[in-house]
């Protein structure tokens, strides 16, 4: 399973990369295998729109699954990923890259403290 | 009945099990109600049953006994023969939804085919593989457009000229959505544009029949327009073949079009199974509850369907699904399927025209009938209000006494109509059984 | 061969019916509404037919195989239903008629009410309902409306089994219910010391399904109903397992308080490639007066001179409609059909053989395929389709294999805690030969799976179609046929 260092995790499946008090965030390899191909992405908020964390930003569409993708952190939406929305194929071909979904201003950096390192991440117990 | 063990064949099986004997089987209910005694007859034969439902079915008054004008969102109407012949394929109904889509081929071909010919009827994008009836289509409707806007939105601007049962249908199914229903309480008799001033920003849905519940057509233009100035979503419920004649709803722009598709070759019946038609545009294809069959090709290449978008229902998205449906109204649908294609565009034009035609000579004569009158200037299609010289529940006691079913008292669902009866003209009606109804209205109500 | 659609076979000025020309003068037509376009196909009566013949036969149907699809109840439906529905005094009546011309319908829909009152235990029954979600549905507004009229408005908690069909949360959701999930204990019952914990003065009730989705009889439900009801909550039974019940046990005996019934599963009347079916509820006294309106109540018991008189009538707090009209009454029809044919004792041999085939196939196949809760069945079992010694093989696959052999899969993932489940519901009307057949061939399968896995990969081999693929169908979402510009 791949779960690059540099990122924090939520046990939702969603990872977060932050750059001062920028954070980028996406769906992780395993959630994506677990989705197999994904067909469509909505994304449901909006730029400048805040938001608590928790709280659903987008909606991941397999022929299998939908899941229901929640914010890592709150904060001010800064820039969502339109590209998703003609090439949903990106969550799984590259996940933690092209494939981002959001980017957001966290509005509590103490929220960070509640997501996973990349080792803690690897190591959650999974149902199956 | 209907199940075929011999003895020996129990004994071997239960032995297989390594049990003794049938009871055993039910060795992990409690003892304490187990097995009760029903307090039911003895089952009979096939020959006596048959003997038994036609016996009761005689106690019914069809229109081979009665004369009926009665419509009110279920019509009299012709149905082809080759409908029912396709209908009795035991290929198709005794199948069930068609999950595994190497061996339901047929199935879902005729989803496919029903989707693209309802999305033709309506002028849409897309239409989905049916509701229950038109009840619960409009119900579905509301459903849909207060997901749409994420339960933000709660204010439902509802024509009262929708049919009375369905609007009794959206408020049981919207009980627990804390929804502001508004527009019932207009008077019936105005148009539609008296329901702009209800429209606001806290608007999910304005919602019309057309032709109304009452038959009339009116122009939905502004009232479309006003629900979209402010961003609510426009929903028009229609008789499908009244669209033989005149032009959809998406030429008003609507988002989500509804209907009942009982007059598309299906039995009146006592009230159903019917069909909920639902059809709406591209982009809210996904807000949209209901099956869905797509084109897709197999292993070999060849052309086939699936269902589709399975993840919007609730057997994968459980309470986060826009609607709990599940079983839907299949062979109804492969009903107007057949129908439809039967009468194609011709068909449905003609026919239109016919109960267009037929209506127009019955409120016609029955405006000569002193103290009856029809509105001469409110374009109608086959459905029409007659005002009477006495209570409509009376005109249809004293017409029932001929054995013609007069029509739909509106009294019972509009408490100021006293006096107005709906009446419904089909192909069904000869012209020799509207001058009947003339005759005996104006022999009876002569003084 | 590729089928063509019916818009394809379309030609310019082809009809399929003609209709009499008007016998009145015609009247002028309204111009400002004409429609100007109307792209329907024009195919004659014959093309019709033998288009819709053509489809219709890459289907499988219970008439043309075995159909073991777990909880769906795919019985043979008797011929005889569909000549009594359409018997012209049942299918020509309009729903509007006055009662005293309708007396043999209403008359009809009061004796099955009366007789799935008998079954079940319930007090009163109504018919509305278009189908099991539907039923489902009702059964929560009604629950809802139960607390309120009580002034209990907090409770708006319903628990659902992590078993459960997803119409039960789906309906919860839909009543403004809010979900909480009770996971099943390691016999596949409700777990009581989680049910317990849940039981507070929110709980508005729980959905319950027994048998449950795993066929399994749960052994906890006089309990669990018990301590739901001591909380003050009430008891929603989802029918759909009802096959296995009929003389078995009385649901109101276990301390239901609110059920549906699937008409179409369990008495006979057909599925009709997904539906209508027809989702009957049923209550007890307390809850009678909630219940949909209209009701089929006897007004009259009549004597020998005059018969009976039926009318309808709205409960003074019932939740209101659910759907127009009165229920699917043609389909109420071939049910009453069906009882009257099996009577008493055609009932419990009903459950009784259903219990009986079902056990059957899963002691023939229990030791090649992992049974999770092993425990004797009601109607259904629950398999997994999955081997350590068979990498790479899964319930899909053996799905798709038993397709070549002409069988009908049994429902595949679901119930959603049994990994790779594959769902079997053999139903009472099958011969020990097809139970047989079914089980030699789920062993020979299994054996393949481990010895010739590509077999399995790249079946059905022998179907009208190979695999779809739904990855391009979700894509694309073709959803209508595609007609050329000038159609």
């Amino acid at each position: 399973m791949k779960a690059p260092a540099d990122l924090k995790y939520s046990k939702n499946d969603e990872w977060i990369r932050v750059e001062d008090e920028v954070a980028t965030m996406g769906i992780t390899d395993y959630a994506q295998d677990q989705l197999s191909d994904v067909v469509f992405v909505e994304i449901v908020v909006f730029e400048g729109d805040k938001l608590g964390q928790g709280e659903t930003c987008a909606v991941v569409e397999s022929v299998k699954a939908a899941a229901d993708i929640y914010l890592p952190v709150g904060g001010e939406i800064l820039a969502i990923n339109e590209a998703l929305v003609d090439s949903p194929e990106l969550i799984n071909e590259d996940p933690f890259g092209k494939a981002w979904l959001i980017k957001i201003k966290i509005s509590d950096p103490g929220e960070l403290d509640s997501l996973m390192d990349a080792e803690a991440y690897k190591n959650l117990e999974r149902d199956h | 009945m209907y199940t075929s063990h011999t003895q020996a064949d129990r004994e071997a099986m239960l032995k297989t099990i390594g049990v003794d004997k049938m009871e055993d089987l039910f060795q992990s209910l409690p003892d304490e109600g187990k097995f009760p005694e029903l307090a039911l007859p003895g089952g009979i034969t096939e020959m006596e049953a048959l003997d038994e439902l036609q016996y009761i079915s005689t106690a019914n008054e069809t229109p081979q006994e009665l004369v009926s004008f009665l419509g009110a969102g279920a019509y009299n109407h012709y149905i082809p023969a080759a409908v029912d012949s396709i209908l009795r394929r035991s290929e198709f109904y005794t199948a069930y939804t068609p999950y595994q889509p190497e061996i339901s081929q047929g199935t879902l071909q005729a989803i496919f085919e029903y989707q693209s010919l309802i999305a033709a009827l309506t002028g849409m994008d897309v239409a989905n593989a049916s509701h229950y009836d038109g009840a619960t289509a409009v119900a579905e409707a509301v459903n849909m457009a207060y997901h749409n806007f994420r339960g933000r939105r709660k204010k439902i601007v509802l024509s009262p000229t929708v049919h009375p049962q369905y609007r009794d249908t959206i408020h049981t199914y919207m009980k627990g959505m804390n929804l502001e229903i508004v527009g019932e309480n207009l008077k019936s008799e105005d148009g539609p544009d008296e329901l702009i001033p209800l429209i606001d920003d806290q608007t999910a849905l304005v919602l019309v029949q057309y032709p109304d519940f009452f038959g009339r057509i009116f122009d939905l233009t502004k009232l479309s327009e006003a629900a979209h100035a402010n961003k609510a979503l426009f929903s028009v419920h229609v008789n499908p073949i009244s669209l033989g004649l005149i032009k959809p709803p998406s030429e008003f722009d609507a988002d989500i079009v509804t209907g009942e598709g009982q007059a598309l070759g299906i039995p009146m019946a006592f009230g159903g199974p019917y069909l909920g038609l639902f059809a709406t545009k591209n982009q809210y294809v996904r807000k949209m509850a209901g099956r869905l069959a797509g084109e897709t090709v197999d292993t070999q290449g060849k052309r086939g369907y699936v269902l589709t978008l399975n993840t919007r229902e609730q057997h994968i998205r459980r309470e986060q699904a826009t609607s709990n449906i599940c079983t839907n109204q299949g062979l109804i649908t492969l009903a107007s399927t057949v129908y439809l294609s039967l009468l194609g565009k011709n068909g449905l034009q003609e026919l239109a025209n016919l109960n267009y035609h037929k209506a127009h000579y019955a409120a016609e004569r029955i405006s000569t009938v002193p103290g009856f009158m029809v509105n001469p200037v409110q374009p109608f299609f086959n459905e029409f209000v007659v005002h009477c010289p006495l209570p409509a529940a009376e005109i249809n006691q004293l017409l029932l006494a001929h054995d013609i079913l007069g029509g739909y008292d509106l009294s019972q669902d509009y408490p100021d109509l006293t006096h107005e009866l709906l009446v419904a003209v089909t192909e069904m009606n000869s012209r020799s059984e509207i001058d009947f109804m003339v005759e005996v209205l104006e022999e009876e109500t002569h003084d | 061969m590729t089928e063509p659609t019916i818009f394809e076979l379309s030609k310019p000025n082809r009809k399929g019916i003609r209709f009499p020309a008007p016998d009145v003068p015609l009247a002028e037509l309204p111009k400002d509404f004409l429609r100007e376009e109307l792209p329907l196909p024009e195919v004659p009566e014959n093309e019709v037919i033998r288009h819709f013949t053509n489809i219709s036969q890459l289907n499988h149907a219970v008439d043309t195989g075995f159909y073991p699809l777990g909880s769906c109840t795919m019985k043979y439906n008797p011929k005889i239903n569909e000549e009594t529905a359409r018997l012209p005094g049942f299918s020509q009546i309009h729903p509007l008629q006055p009662v005293e011309t309708v007396q043999g319908a209403l008359g009809l829909m009061h004796e099955t009410q009366q007789w799935l009152s008998e079954i079940s235990g319930f007090d009163a029954v109504s018919l509305q309902p278009a189908a099991g979600a539907h039923g489902e549905l009702t059964g929560v507004l009604i629950i809802r409306a139960y607390h309120r009229s009580r002034g209990d408005t907090k409770r708006t908690k319903m628990l659902v089994p992590d078993s459960a069909h997803g119409t039960n949360p789906a309906s919860s959701a839909m009543s403004g219910m809010k979900m909480v999930e009770l996971p099943s204990n390691d016999r596949g019952n409700v777990d009581l010391d989680v049910l317990k914990a849940e039981c507070d003065d929110t709980l508005a009730g729980i959905m319950i399904t027994n048998p449950n989705t795993l066929g399994l009889f749960d052994e906890n439900i006089i309990e669990a109903c018990q301590l739901v009801h001591e909380s003050g909550g009430l008891v929603y039974g989802d029918g759909a397992n009802m096959n296995a019940l009929l003389g078995i046990y009385k649901p109101a005996d276990m301390g239901i308080d609110v059920m549906h019934f699937n008409l179409h599963k369990t008495f006979s009347t057909p599925h009709g490639g997904g539906g209508p079916g027809s989702g009957p509820v049923g209550v007890t006294k307390e809850l009678a007066d909630f219940l949909p309106a209209p009701l089929v109540v006897m007004t009259s018991e009549g004597d020998e001179d005059n018969p009976a008189f039926y009318d309808l009538i709205n409960p003074e707090q019932t939740i209101g409609r659910v759907k127009s009209f009165h229920g699917h009454f043609s389909i109420i029809v071939r049910a009453f059909t069906y009882l009257l044919i099996l009577g008493k004792n055609g009932l419990k041999d009903v459950a009784t053989h259903a219990v009986l085939n079902a056990n059957y196939i899963q002691a023939r196949v229990k030791d090649i395929y992992h049974i999770p809760y092993e425990r004797m069945c009601m109607h259904e079992f629950v398999t997994e389709g999955r081997w350590e010694d068979a990498p790479g093989i899964r319930a899909l696959d053996i799905s798709k294999r038993l397709i070549d052999f002409g069988f009908h899969p049994p429902t595949n993932y679901f119930p959603l805690i049994v990994p790779e489940a594959l769902m079997i519901e053999p139903t009472e009307t099958e011969t020990k030969e097809t139970l047989d057949a079914f089980a030699d061939t789920l062993l020979q399968i299994a054996d393949e799976a481990k010895n010739n896995p590509d077999i399995l990969h790249n079946a059905p081999t022998k179907a009208p179609f190979g695999r779809l693929d739904e990855v391009k169908a979700a894509k694309e979402l073709i959803l209508k046929t595609q007609l050329p510009e000038d159609y």
